[in-house]
């Protein structure tokens, strides 16, 4: 039961207001929010691999990546610290294009990145058009601070899902705690739901 | 612990909510829990906080939240705290938590701000405990006799200011996101290992 603040009016959204979850506004910049440096990846050194419940584990170098069929997508995307931005967009590889014909008994991943950073996922949540590996942000190659060379862009839960600086993802025949859902933060993160923190 | 924050809920009459994070400038220790908040001028929230709200009113407040950029006595140090502007509110806490706890680890704190006036907690700072260092830099304007650094937070003030990177020192550091950026940035080029700076960057957001 929310306790009705007195005086506090408040600044409507001017968007379409059954686009932003509960708890959340409007940004129109882009916040950056991480919990350390920003690495620095050669693009020589990069590699994305699929390992864990995998017969053959699956790895690319940068070019093989590149070269890759990628799409142009459309998302509002909304960060665990109330700010949302609505209509961004990505030029990535669908993990549906990464995953395709493996044969797993996988249920979750851990996606890690560059810099120790990881997050954990249900396997589903990866399929079925709903997360990519973002290469692009607004017709250009994504930015170091938000993520670059590549990221994980998994919009349908809270952005802290969609690790910047991502190297591979782990497939795990159960659930293994990520960096901030081992530190107070909800192990799913649905934005809808406002999961945000431990006991949501 | 120190370092965490709280979520701040404003409820309208219709129902219509705002929330917005705030860092806590008390430790653990102490009988109060203070927020400190800065009022930005197109905010949603914080000018509610200090325009409209009044003493007796109620506040929704959910917390203390966050695990990760926080300290406690038994982590030791040395502490190393780098704050731009707003961002020495968990600061704040981790000295008094520290003092509070009788720790004995090593802590320094670089602050910049941009003129003496916006220095908060500039009394408190002046006082410290034993083992607490203080430097300051003014990046707009300084008096005349200022003897602290007279600009932003660099390369050559984290090799003259921060202890070397063979020190190990626990590395915190809070403010906006131009600041962090530049000097975590700056720390990894010192030599200081990615792992050991934990960096909050605050968002232009109210």
């Amino acid at each position: 039961m929310a306790i009705i603040s007195r005086g506090f009016m408040g600044r409507r959204p001017e968007v379409d207001t059954d686009r932003l979850p509960p708890g959340q506004y409007v940004t129109y910049d882009f916040p950056v929010l991480s919990a350390g440096p920003t690495p620095r990846i050669p693009l020589d050194r990069w590699n994305f691999t699929i390992t864990g419940l995998i017969d053959q584990p699956r790895s690319w170098t940068w070019d093989q990546f590149d070269a890759l069929p990628k799409e142009a997508v459309t998302h509002d995307i909304h960060c665990v610290t109330k700010w949302s931005k609505l209509d961004t967009t990505w030029t990535g590889v669908s993990l549906d294009v990464l995953l395709e014909g493996i044969e797993t008994a996988a249920t979750h991943v851990l996606a890690s990145s560059h810099g120790g950073y990881t997050t954990n996922l249900p396997l589903a949540d990866l399929r079925q058009g709903r997360a990519w590996i973002a290469t692009g942000y607004d017709d250009a190659p994504l930015a170091p601070e938000h993520g670059g060379p590549a990221r994980l862009l998994v919009p349908h839960l809270y952005f802290w899902k969609s690790a910047k600086w991502v190297r591979g993802i782990e497939l795990l025949g159960g659930d293994n705690p990520g960096f901030w859902e081992r530190n107070g933060y909800h192990n799913y993160g649905d934005p809808w739901r406002e999961q945000r923190y431990w006991g949501d | 612990m120190a370092g965490q924050h709280v979520d701040i809920r404003l409820t309208a009459e219709d129902g219509y909510q705002a929330q917005r994070s705030y860092s806590i400038a008390s430790a653990p220790e102490d009988d109060h829990l203070v927020l400190t908040v800065e009022r930005l001028q197109d905010g949603e929230v914080s000018p509610y906080l200090f325009d409209v709200l009044a003493p007796g009113d109620q506040l929704e407040m959910r917390g203390p939240i966050g695990r990760y950029f926080v300290w406690q006595d038994h982590m030791g140090g040395p502490l190393l705290m780098i704050a731009g502007g707003s961002g020495i509110v968990p600061f704040r806490s981790m000295l008094r938590h520290r003092d509070a706890a009788r720790s004995e680890a090593p802590a320094r704190l670089i602050y910049s701000a941009r003129s003496l006036t916006e220095i908060v907690y500039r009394k408190e700072l002046a006082g410290v405990a034993d083992g607490v260092e203080v430097r300051l830099a003014l990046t707009r304007e300084h008096p005349v006799d200022w003897d602290g650094y007279a600009r932003r937070i660099d390369r050559d003030i984290l090799a003259e200011a921060a202890w070397a990177p063979q020190d190990r020192p626990l590395i915190y550091v809070c403010g906006p996101t131009g600041f962090v950026e530049a000097v975590a940035n700056c720390l990894v080029d010192l030599g200081h290992d990615p792992e050991s700076v934990k960096t909050e960057r605050f968002g232009p957001t109210g």
